[in-house]
């Protein structure tokens, strides 16, 4: 009987670490658009968890009306994944544009403040456009999976797991093999200089948005999914996990920010499973108060230290 | 402005006007049923006519057309600032204070209401002008203080019967411990963390609050707390109350006007503009930011023992992440470090608001955008403090 | 030089400030296809703020920046590579994070031709064969003395026609610094027009065909480099005699 006893406990694990890395997956998602915003201006991008928020909305508007013109679910996906990449890109820019670009010069708390207006403004504007409401996602697309005894695994957490690791190889190519990436990296290296080798750090700067803002809403997408709905306040809690995640792997290391966030799942699950469910948001706050007073550069250090130009 | 000048901010405008229907159409336009565009052209039409009248009436009084309405309005404020400059502060201060003693006995219940909640946040965007304004430390979970404050009075009054006037300090303080625990390790952090940390441990405070039924009864909250009393007899009557908040915020504007001109005023200043070199000046910056979060918790935390007392029930959600963004905000509008500008900021975002009632919804949206935009036009605030420099390591 | 070839490069007047503080206080200044020219001057004359000016780093309030004929005063700074115009800042400003290689590559960034820009590469690990060696390892982890070839290979990378150098002696040991100004000499030969901002204005005279000299952002004196060697004023005042 104990032994039976071991493999429920056993099995119980396996399901939390499986559930953990699809949390954490989704989470480094987020906060690699953190990540790369700070390594570039550092600025806490604070209306990051909003492109998140919109992007899970733009998912659900899209897919419910591609369903309606008689698509196949799995082309609806698809398509409504990339549509809302591209747009949630869009916002991003505009948002860039308007807010942060004209401060490059003023002081950091004056950024700071323009992006938690935007923050609020952007929250309250998914709200008066898609109301106070969850809304629901259509779960039978990815509905269905594989069990083992107790474990189960959803073709959603598959299709969730194997989306985050293909974004985030896309993303490593990019930035470490392209033109466009190296550009990235010179400019968070040195404004000044990227520019006198010809580098328009404005465009990079605005790419760098839009790339960030696209992964926040592929991961929206993914939590509407998962979760089954989405609410126009959705990005604030998130944002600040997936925060805690880039601060975690050390501000500006695209590497840690993967690493941060799958700790920070699964540190949520396993906290959530085994000690409180009620205070398993408290665990990951409590993880980011930790690293930034013991070790503030994160556990694969930070690279940020001579991005002041 | 050149034709060249303008051409280009008509031309920004209307990509700005594109992008913006971009972003929109698809949130309004794409339903189930099919696409649909009346909706979105709808409110893009009046943003759209909104943006244009702003640019035209922006380049009418570049052109100098605008003149004589402007030179006379400049001139009477230039008039105004005369006499206030000439007028001892004292009969001013006097005239202020008449006129808020004086405000409940020539208005209703709904005035009384409504200014008591501005006295509220006056408290607490002083507060928050302590540790923001003077000490330069940016603070996103202020709001954890009033909610200590808050919950103290409550839980003293529901277990121990403890009047408010006893109360009062004890909340102060309480608030001001939970002020020195939270400041203690976020302390040796630069700027943007210890934004971020603040923020985090607000939102520990918001859910334990929340969580921990035993003690605060959860999400339900703490009802039938008990209204101030004096000799016996019970405040129960809001203007009774708009004194009593009218005390506690004339005691924190002149808490905090001498502290602002104090040493320890002077020490925070210093810390705020370059904090090496009030280091190696003496000054103990580490003692003097753990004082700045304990004395700004303190009025935050008899702000919400006060609260408290005047809804007679107390929640968790009245202690979000929004509220803290809000005082904020109020401290920024108004000015960082001005007493005059926080009371202003305060006025604009909780007074303004109740004028346009039927604009509830879009009050945080407006909010917001206002934010971002004093941002981006007057980052120092509608009535800037007199001795504010820009941080030493952001100057580079 | 003759007056009547037109100068690649020339300020007229040029006025910049930091904020209030005004750092040029009009500076004319000509530079002529094929010279090499030194900007010399003490500490805060404002030699790297000239060359920071040129690249419209920092904005010109007043004057004229003339590159080829055409006034350059409002073109963005990300522009002027492309249009051979490249500059070494002081300190050598090389991407740490970023490989040798990379670094070399970020300064064909603008280049679309491919045979061109492997062929410049070539030309730059001849120049420093240093580079070749290292051109896996992180431009940071390089020595001061790799850093400035880095530095100026990842210029030539771009092309330029002129190229303006600030402090490139900075820092280094005395054999380092003789190589350095010996190739400077080289690329010059090969028809780069050479800007050189020095605080050792004993060598940069004496690698230089003319040099002016700047105090507190005006120019007190311009001649032919031999000249000022011999000036007894500028030996007093730069050469520590």
């Amino acid at each position: 009987m104990r032994g039976s006893e071991h493999w429920i406990h056993m099995e119980f694990f396996i399901q939390q670490l499986i559930n953990g890395i699809t949390l954490g997956g989704v989470y480094a998602l987020i906060a690699l658009g953190y990540t790369m915003v700070y390594g570039i201006i550092q600025l806490i991008n604070f209306a990051h968890g909003e492109f998140f928020a919109a992007g899970g909305y733009m998912g659900v508007i899209l897919i419910s009306w591609l369903a309606s013109q008689g698509l196949h679910p799995y082309a609806c996906l698809a398509l409504a994944l990339a549509l809302s990449m591209g747009y949630c890109a869009l916002l991003a820019m505009a948002v860039e544009r308007l807010a942060y670009k004209p401060l490059r010069e003023a002081s950091r708390l004056a950024v700071l403040l323009s992006a938690l207006g935007m923050s609020i403004f952007l929250q309250n504007g998914l709200m008066l456009t898609q109301g106070v409401y969850d809304k629901g996602y259509p779960t039978e697309i990815t509905s269905g999976g594989f069990e083992w005894g107790l474990v189960s695994v959803s073709y959603m957490q598959i299709f969730i797991v194997g989306l985050t690791a293909t974004l985030l190889v896309g993303l490593n190519i990019l930035v470490f093999k392209t033109r466009i990436g190296r550009a990235m990296r010179a400019t968070s290296q040195d404004k000044v200089m990227s520019a006198l080798v010809g580098i328009n750090s404005n465009r990079i700067i605005s790419i760098t948005f839009a790339i960030g803002a696209g992964l926040a809403a592929a991961a929206g997408i993914m939590v509407g999914l998962y979760y089954g709905s989405v609410n126009y306040s959705m990005g604030f809690v998130p944002g600040i996990k997936a925060f805690a995640a880039a601060v975690l792997g050390g501000i500006g290391n695209i590497t840690g920010a993967l690493i941060g966030g799958l700790i920070i799942g699964m540190v949520e699950i396993f906290a959530a499973g085994y000690i409180s469910g009620e205070y398993k948001d408290v665990f990951a706050f409590i993880i980011l108060i930790g690293v930034l007073y013991f070790r503030p550069s994160g556990i694969m250090g930070e690279n940020i230290d001579d991005t002041r130009v | 402005m050149t034709t060249q000048e303008s051409k280009k901010l008509w031309l920004s405008c209307g990509v700005g006007l594109i992008w913006f229907l971009i972003i929109l159409w698809p949130l309004l336009g794409i339903t189930p049923e099919g696409l649909e565009f009346g909706k979105t052209f709808k409110v893009f039409g009046y943003v759209a006519v909104g943006v244009v009248i702003l640019m035209l009436f922006y380049q009418v009084q570049q052109a100098g057309k605008l003149n004589f309405v402007g030179t006379p309005l400049k001139a009477t404020s230039v008039g105004i600032g005369k006499i206030y400059e000439i007028t001892p502060r004292w009969i001013l201060l006097g005239i202020v204070l008449a006129l808020a003693i004086a405000f409940p006995l020539v208005t209703g219940r709904y005035a009384h209401d409504v200014s008591i909640s501005v006295l509220i946040y006056i408290c607490l965007g002083l507060g928050l002008n302590i540790v923001v304004g003077l000490a330069g430390l940016l603070d996103l979970g202020y709001i954890a203080f009033y909610g200590v404050g808050a919950y103290t009075y409550a839980l003293m009054s529901l277990h121990f019967g403890l009047s408010f006037w006893l109360c009062l300090p004890i909340a102060g303080v309480t608030a001001a411990i939970a002020g020195c625990i939270i400041g203690y390790p976020t302390l040796r952090m630069r700027g943007d963390y210890l934004a971020i940390v603040t923020l985090g441990f607000g939102e520990i405070v918001r859910l334990i609050l929340n969580n921990w039924m035993g003690l605060t009864n959860g999400p339900n909250g703490i009802m039938g707390i008990l209204r101030p009393e004096i000799f016996g007899f019970q405040l129960n009557k809001l203007w009774m109350l708009y004194y009593v908040i009218l005390g506690i915020a004339v005691f924190t504007i002149l808490a905090v006007y001498r502290l602002n001109f104090s040493r320890i005023g002077r020490a925070w200043e210093a810390i705020r503009e370059d904090e090496t070199a009030a280091e190696l000046m003496g000054v103990n910056t580490f003692l003097l930011k753990l004082l700045a979060y304990a004395m700004g918790a303190t009025f935050a935390g008899f702000a919400g023992a006060f609260f408290a007392a005047r809804m007679r029930f107390v929640g968790p959600e009245s202690f979000s992440f929004l509220e803290s963004a809000m005082v904020l905000a109020m401290v920024v509008l108004g000015g960082m470090g001005s007493i005059p500008g926080v009371i202003l900021g305060v006025l604009a975002l909780v007074a303004l608001p109740e004028v346009f009632r039927e604009f509830e919804l879009y009050r945080m949206l407006v909010f917001g955008g206002v934010m971002t935009l004093m941002m981006l036009i007057r980052p120092a605030g509608i009535w800037p403090a007199k001795r504010v420099g820009r941080r030493s390591e952001e100057a580079d | 030089m003759a007056d009547n070839i037109t100068p690649i490069l020339e300020l007229k007047n040029v006025v910049s400030a930091y904020g209030r503080i005004k750092a040029l206080k009009g500076i004319s200044l000509k530079v002529f296809p094929g010279e090499i020219v030194t900007i010399i001057g003490a500490n805060g004359a404002g030699k790297s703020t000239t060359l920071m000016t040129i690249c419209n780093i920092i904005t010109a309030v007043e004057g004229d920046i003339l590159y080829k004929g055409e006034r350059i005063n409002n073109i963005a700074s990300d522009i002027l590579p492309s249009m051979g115009l490249c500059q070494v800042p002081e300190g050598r400003r090389i991407f740490p994070r970023l490989t040798v290689m990379e670094n070399l590559d970020m300064g064909a960034f603008f280049r679309k031709d491919a045979a061109d820009i492997k062929h410049d590469l070539e030309r730059v690990f001849e120049l420093f064969p240093k580079l070749r060696e290292r051109r896996k390892q992180l431009g940071g982890t390089l020595s001061g003395g790799e850093q400035q070839m880095l530095a100026m290979g990842r210029a030539l990378m771009s092309s330029p026609k002129v190229l303006l150098l600030d402090e490139p002696s900075m820092g280094l040991a005395p054999l380092l610094v003789k190589q350095i100004f010996d190739i400077i000499r080289m690329i010059n030969s090969q028809g780069v027009t050479v800007v050189l901002v020095e605080q050792n204005a004993n060598l940069a005279l004496q690698c230089a065909q003319r040099g002016y000299v700047l105090e507190t952002g005006t120019v007190v004196m311009e001649d032919e480099a031999d000249k000022l060697l011999t000036n007894p004023d500028i030996r007093k005042a730069y050469l520590g005699e």
